[in-house]
C-alpha cells in the first residue's frame, strides 16, 4: 500500500524525486504519510481535495483486499 | 524514456532486435541510426556493424499502460489490460479475477482511479487525452441499471404527482438519466445542489 501511494504521487507531481512516503501503525490502523515538494502540494491535493480524495479511495480499496485499515495523510 | 542501443549486420537487423527487446512495434518506436554498417575491405578488413538507438515513443496509451501495470502490481492484482484508441480517447478495459474491488461501491473506486490516470497521462501535455476505464463491461451494465431506474422513478413521479429526488451522482451518471428521460411530455428532469452532492429531480408536468 505504501508503494501504491508512492507510485500515484510520483506520477502526479513534477518533482518525483522529492516524494517521500512513510508508513506506521497507529492503534487499529496503518497511517501512510505522504510528503511532496511544496510546489507540488496542489498536484496531490487538488481543488477541494479532489485528488487527495481519489488517492484515498484507491488506497482504501487496496487495503480492504488485505483486510487492513489505512489512513493517508498529506504533510 | 526507455531506450536500447543495438548492433547488427544491417540497420534492419539491429532495429528488429531492439524492437524485440523493448517488446514494441515499429509504429511506437523512435529510431536513430548511429552508425551505418560498412563492409570494409574485401569484406574482412575494417568491417563495422550497424549501430542503432531505438526508444519508446511515449504515447498516451503507453503512459497509461505503464502506470496501470505498476498500480496493479502494487495492489497484487493480476489484471489484463485491453486498450482501444478512439479519436482522442483511450478506452481501457480491465479483466481478471476479483476485480470487484477495483469497481467499489457504485463505481467509486473505478472513477477515482480513472480520474488519477487521466491526470497522470495528461501531465504536462499540450494535447489532452481522455482515458475511460472499465472493468469487464461494468460501465455499460451501470448505464442500463440507471436507465431502468430512471424509467421506474419517472412512473412513480407521474403517479404520485410529486417530485422525486435521486441520490447524489456524478455528472456522467446524471447525464445518462437526463438522456433517458429527455423529450417526455409527462415529466421533466433537472439537477440541484452543489458538486459532489448534485442530484437529479424528476418532476411531473401539470
Amino acid at each position: 500500500m505504501k508503494e501504491l501511494v508512492e507510485i500515484l504521487a510520483r506520477a502526479l507531481v513534477d518533482q518525483p524525486d522529492k516524494v517521500a512516503v512513510n508508513m506506521f501503525k497507529r492503534e487499529n490502523s496503518y497511517v501512510i504519510e505522504l510528503r511532496v515538494a511544496p510546489e507540488d502540494m496542489g498536484k496531490v491535493i487538488g481543488r477541494q481535495g479532489k485528488i487527495a480524495k481519489a488517492i484515498r479511495t484507491v488506497v482504501k480499496a487496496a487495503a480492504t483486499r488485505k483486510n487492513k485499515k489505512v489512513v493517508v495523510e498529506i504533510i | 524514456m526507455e531506450a536500447v542501443e543495438k548492433l547488427g549486420r544491417t540497420v534492419e537487423e539491429a532495429v528488429a532486435s531492439a524492437l524485440a527487446d523493448l517488446g514494441i512495434s515499429q509504429e511506437s518506436a523512435v529510431i536513430e541510426v548511429l552508425e551505418e554498417p560498412s563492409k570494409g575491405l574485401f569484406g574482412i578488413l575494417g568491417s563495422r556493424p550497424a549501430r542503432v538507438r531505438v526508444s519508446v515513443r511515449e504515447t498516451p496509451s503507453y503512459r497509461a499502460r505503464q502506470l496501470l501495470e505498476k498500480i496493479f502490481e502494487a495492489m497484487s492484482l493480476a489484471v489484463n489490460l485491453e486498450i482501444k484508441e478512439k479519436d482522442n480517447d483511450l478506452l481501457i478495459n480491465l479483466s481478471g479475477n476479483g476485480l470487484g474491488i477495483l469497481i467499489g461501491r457504485r463505481g467509486e473506486t473505478l472513477n477515482a482511479l480513472q480520474y488519477l490516470v487521466n491526470l497522470c497521462v495528461n501531465k504536462n501535455q499540450l494535447q489532452k487525452t481522455k482515458v475511460i476505464l472499465d472493468v469487464e463491461g461494468y460501465r455499460q451494465r451501470r448505464e442500463q441499471t440507471l436507465e431502468r431506474l430512471a424509467l421506474r422513478l419517472a412512473e412513480k413521479a407521474k403517479q404520485r404527482g410529486r417530485n422525486i429526488v435521486l441520490e447524489p451522482m456524478n455528472p456522467q451518471e446524471r447525464r445518462i438519466i437526463h438522456t433517458a428521460l429527455q423529450g417526455r411530455d409527462d415529466i421533466y428532469t433537472y439537477s440541484e445542489g452543489e458538486e459532489p452532492f448534485r442530484k437529479i429531480v424528476i418532476s411531473p408536468r401539470r
